[in-house]
């Protein structure tokens, strides 16, 4: 998109000026200032993160989960579309279901709502922060950030510390 | 970047309600344990399996203790931790008493978790509880004479592609290896404590 607007920018410039140059500039002026913008992330401000915490690791071979609950102090519906975090290399929000049968398993949550006014919870047996691809350990006693994306392309970022691979919920 | 996002998660949503449709229209409830006979059938614990050692383990090994049996897998980010977890909490609760009772997890993902994964990952949780393993055949085997169910999920979002579905509840047998009871892997274990208190004392 960007690159065909340059081109169509350029060509229009050289046309009329013919001046290559200065229609090449002319065209980084009005483009670059955007492209810059658009890197620089939007923090959320109307969603309260409580609570994080993930489990220690062992080693790196394995998926590693982090839970935390959401809280939305604004006055619009806002959803949690994805996560990212430096220690995983493929992060994503999994949900786990149990049946009547007592039969267990996961897939992917796609966006998660997240009331006005209300909250979401990531917590075992449901929404989880699944750390797949994982680039360090998991260590019990550290830290790590994890950065949450919403739907209105802003993003919020958060220290989870991590508790024992036995742990069951935020108080460890 | 959102848009294609969006599109990849359709994709991965359609492709989900197709395969899921076919495996349904395949027999999926043949496969299915019919629905909690596991709660009133009576039946025996059945296994020959493999522990951290290398050393062949069967049902009979385990008479005269109390068995606690369990299924998943390790590269369960969720379930299976809080389930090793619960019997980990049940077991230092129940102090002396526990004793009595041998908590087993059984892999349902033998092409990952070798005896030697096991080895490694399942004591972490608590060094009581011994992790068996074995071949896909010997695994089927188990889970049919458990009366659990077991099935592989195709999922891109997760490490190698894919993630099992499991039954996730604990079996309870006696020390004669018959089928008492279950309990949910998400209980609390003051609740599991209680009960198996008043069995074990007893």
């Amino acid at each position: 998109m960007l690159q065909q607007q340059i081109q169509i920018k350029s060509e229009a410039v050289m046309n009329n000026s013919k001046n290559t140059l200065a229609g090449l500039a002319a065209a980084l002026c009005m483009v670059l200032p955007s492209l810059v913008a658009a890197q620089e992330p939007i923090p959320n401000t109307q969603i309260v993160v409580e609570q994080p915490w993930a489990r220690a690791s062992l080693g790196t071979s394995r998926p590693a989960g982090a839970y935390l609950t959401l809280r939305n102090l604004g006055d619009t519906v806002i959803s949690l579309t994805g996560l990212e975090a430096d220690i995983s290399g493929m992060a994503s929000v999994h949900q786990s279901k149990t049946d009547a049968n007592g039969i267990s398993s996961m897939s992917p949550a796609g966006d998660i709502e997240i009331p006005v006014g209300g909250t979401v919870a990531l917590e075992p047996g449901g929404y989880h922060a699944m750390l797949m691809k994982l680039q360090a350990p998991l260590i019990e006693g550290e830290t790590f950030p994890m950065t949450l994306l919403f739907s209105d392309d802003t993003e919020l970022t958060v220290d989870v510390p991590i508790f024992g691979m036995g742990a069951r919920g935020p108080e460890g | 970047m959102k848009k294609v996002r969006v599109i990849l998660w359709s994709m991965v949503v359609i492709a989900t309600t197709v395969v899921g449709g076919v495996w349904i229209a395949g027999g999926f409830q043949n496969k299915l344990p019919a629905s909690r006979t596991i709660s009133t059938a009576g039946f025996a614990a059945d296994f020959e399996l493999t522990d951290y050692k290398g050393m062949v383990q069967t049902d009979e090994d385990f008479r005269g203790q109390w068995m606690l049996v369990f299924f998943g897998f390790t590269n369960c980010p969720d379930v299976c931790p809080m389930g090793l977890s619960t019997i980990a909490q049940v077991l230092d609760d129940l102090g002396a008493v526990g004793e009595a009772l041998q908590p087993v997890f059984i892999t349902v993902d033998p092409a990952r978790d070798t005896p030697a994964v096991l080895a490694e990952y399942v004591p972490q949780f608590d060094t009581r509880i011994i992790g068996l393993s074995g071949s896909a055949e010997q695994i089927e085997r188990t889970g049919k004479a458990f009366k659990i169910y077991y099935q592989r999920n195709e999922d891109e979002a997760a490490p190698d592609g894919y993630t099992m579905g499991h039954t996730s509840s604990f079996l309870l047998f006696d020390p004669n290896g018959e089928f008492v009871r279950i309990y949910e892997y998400n209980q609390k274990p003051t609740e599991i404590v209680s009960d198996l208190q008043k069995r074990l004392g007893a």
